[in-house]
């Protein structure tokens, strides 16, 4: 058995708080997260002077599809820049385990959707203000859903960078695969019979359908948690097999 | 001790190093020269694990790379070479990172970069951006960085290569430095950069091995050419041709006659001397002779025979 490195949840967050602060460092983070700021605002008060909704439901609507762009665009760069600028070859001979490379670089890309989804409170207060008998529960379950979804996202965006050395491709890639995840369940119609069960199960829009309806049901959250392991696992692999081409 | 045993690596149809073997012995600063192309890289990179290998094996301290890589990486200082530098970051926040990496936190970092301030002059930059700083500042925090563990082992890969003359000589002087206490293994396609600082060589070309041992070791074995330099009135091209059919171990190297009139360049093995035997041929062909010297076969005259002449790249 060869030695390995054991877990060590210090590397892992070495390796977020460096990918946490490289965010902040570039004007990238800001730019992203005030367009999707600007863009779940813009939704929401169309939809809160004209239907006059008393929730977030738009707002938990819309979300998954900036996902579709935004998580991508700040994951592209995770393991790719690493690899174009040559200091993969510095982490991957330091005494770090690969999987802690890719956790700590996951968590970071969660940290920032969080904060992201954070700023998305604003339109929360704009409710309250005006409002009446507001489902705080919804609310969270509906916030708990977008979390999880970006996860998956994140995972998978983890995974593309991987796989390059080039930003676009890494993103070009991580769109694909999440817009598929994303449109399975709109797609379920066409399917044939015997797949539909399974399409649905894998489909991330039934989950978060779920959720949202404040129904948090364990099997929802291990799929969801098993769909983020998949992602960060194939990433590691990814990294594994450098060695061996 | 860094045993390299019948280590082959092949990317697809390349062959980077086919069963190569060389030892480093403790202590020593052992010198990698070769080309661009050779496999100094591939070989560098798995000792320091980033590769795997195809065949063969290394070890270090008796330990296996391929089975001890996490051992091994605690164990080796590694400067790639593509400096693997966080232009964002500060250099202090640069060498904070891989001091984490390896647990080296608290006073004890402190003290870590203390010491590699001092060894690597670094005190003037510590607290700019990496992504500000001149190639030589950035070669020193990349040499920085591999020492901050303090390892018994260092790799450096081709560490003064885009450096101007007096940052090469400063980067030199380091290693010379770091040599003293630690093994060392430096690459490097300059053969008098090895000659200066290396106390041994392996020279490499075309993925084997070609040459191993001290300068002086090196150039007994090798049988060079001599070459003798004449300046010559009055001799005719055919004497010449005479020459090198009456002398068949001659060669014409250079040949600048004008009626008669120039230069001669001539070679011949070190072997056996033939300046008595050409003297008198050219008396009997009527040539004055003007100048007449010998150039004693060099070290780089060795290392182009090895590298270039037998179908290296620029064969
Ligand atoms: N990742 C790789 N994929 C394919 N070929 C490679 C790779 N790395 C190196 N090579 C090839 O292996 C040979 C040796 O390269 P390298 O070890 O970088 O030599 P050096 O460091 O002596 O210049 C070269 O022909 C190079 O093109
Ligand atoms: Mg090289």
């Amino acid at each position: 058995m060869p030695d390995s490195l054991q877990l060590q949840w210090r590397h892992v967050g070495l390796i977020f708080r460096k990918e946490l602060a490289a965010y902040f460092n570039s004007t990238v983070a800001y730019i992203t997260l005030v367009v999707f700021l600007a863009i779940t605002g813009w939704f929401f008060s169309s939809s809160f002077f004209i239907i006059n909704e008393s929730d977030l439901r738009i707002l938990f609507g819309v979300a998954p599809i900036i996902f579709l762009f935004f998580i991508p665009a700040i994951t592209m760069g995770l393991v790719a820049r690493e690899k174009s600028g040559g200091t993969m070859e510095l982490l991957v001979t330091l005494p770090l385990a690969d999987w802690e490379i890719v956790v700590g670089k996951f968590l970071a890309a969660v940290t920032l959707i969080a904060v992201a989804l954070g700023f998305t409170l604003f339109h929360f207060l704009t409710l309250l203000g005006v409002a009446t008998n507001i489902d705080i529960g919804a609310i969270i379950a509906g916030y708990l859903g977008l979390l999880l979804v970006g996860g998956v996202y994140a995972a998978a965006g983890v995974f593309c960078s991987s796989l390059s050395s080039n930003q676009i491709t890494a993103f070009i890639l991580s769109f694909l695969i999440v817009f598929v995840f994303f449109m399975l369940d709109k797609m379920l119609m066409f399917m044939p019979g015997f797949m539909t069960a399974f399409i649905q199960y894998i489909s991330i829009e039934y989950h978060l359908g779920n959720i949202s309806r404040g129904v948090i049901d364990s099997r929802n959250l291990v799929y969801f948690g098993s769909m983020i392991g998949l992602f960060l696992l194939l990433a590691i692999r990814v990294l594994e097999m450098r060695k061996w081409r | 001790m860094i045993h390299v045993e019948n280590l082959s690596k092949h990317f697809g149809e390349v062959n980077a190093i086919q069963e190569i073997d060389f030892t480093v012995n403790d202590g020593e600063i052992l010198g990698f020269l070769g080309p661009n192309g050779a496999g100094k890289t591939t070989t560098l990179r798995i000792i320091t694990t980033f590769l795997t290998p195809s065949g063969g094996r290394v070890t270090v301290d008796d330990l296996d790379v391929a089975e001890h890589s996490a051992e091994i990486r605690k164990r080796i200082g590694y400067l790639p070479e593509l400096n693997p530098l966080y232009d964002e970051m500060l250099v202090y926040e640069q060498l904070r990172f891989v001091a984490e990496s390896r647990n080296i936190v608290g006073r004890w970092f402190t003290e870590a970069l203390h010491r590699v301030i001092d060894v690597c002059g670094i005190k003037e930059v510590i607290h700019r951006p990496v992504g500000e700083l001149s190639k030589g500042y950035r070669q020193r925090v990349g040499l920085a960085m591999a020492i901050i563990h303090d390892p018994d082992i260092l790799i450096l890969d081709e560490p003064s290569a885009g450096l101007d003359p007096n940052q090469i000589v400063e980067i030199r002087e380091l290693i010379k430095q770091l040599g003293r206490e630690k093994t060392v293994i430096m690459s490097s396609h300059i053969l008098q950069e090895v000659q200066e600082v290396a106390d041994r060589m392996v020279i490499l070309n075309n993925g084997q091995v070609v040459a191993d041992g001290t300068t002086a070791e090196l150039m007994a074995g090798f049988e060079g050419k001599a070459s003798l330099n004449l300046d010559v009135k009055s001799a005719s091209e055919a004497s010449v041709t005479g020459l090198t059919r009456k002398f068949t171990d001659i060669k014409v190297r250079e040949n600048s006659l004008h009626d008669g009139h120039g230069h001669l360049l001539l070679e011949y093995s070190t072997g056996h001397d033939l300046r008595e035997q050409i003297f008198h041929y050219a008396v009997e062909s009527g040539w004055i002779i003007l100048e007449m010297s010998r150039t004693q076969a060099k070290l780089e005259d060795l290392f182009r025979k090895l590298t270039i002449e037998n179908g290296g790249p620029h064969a």
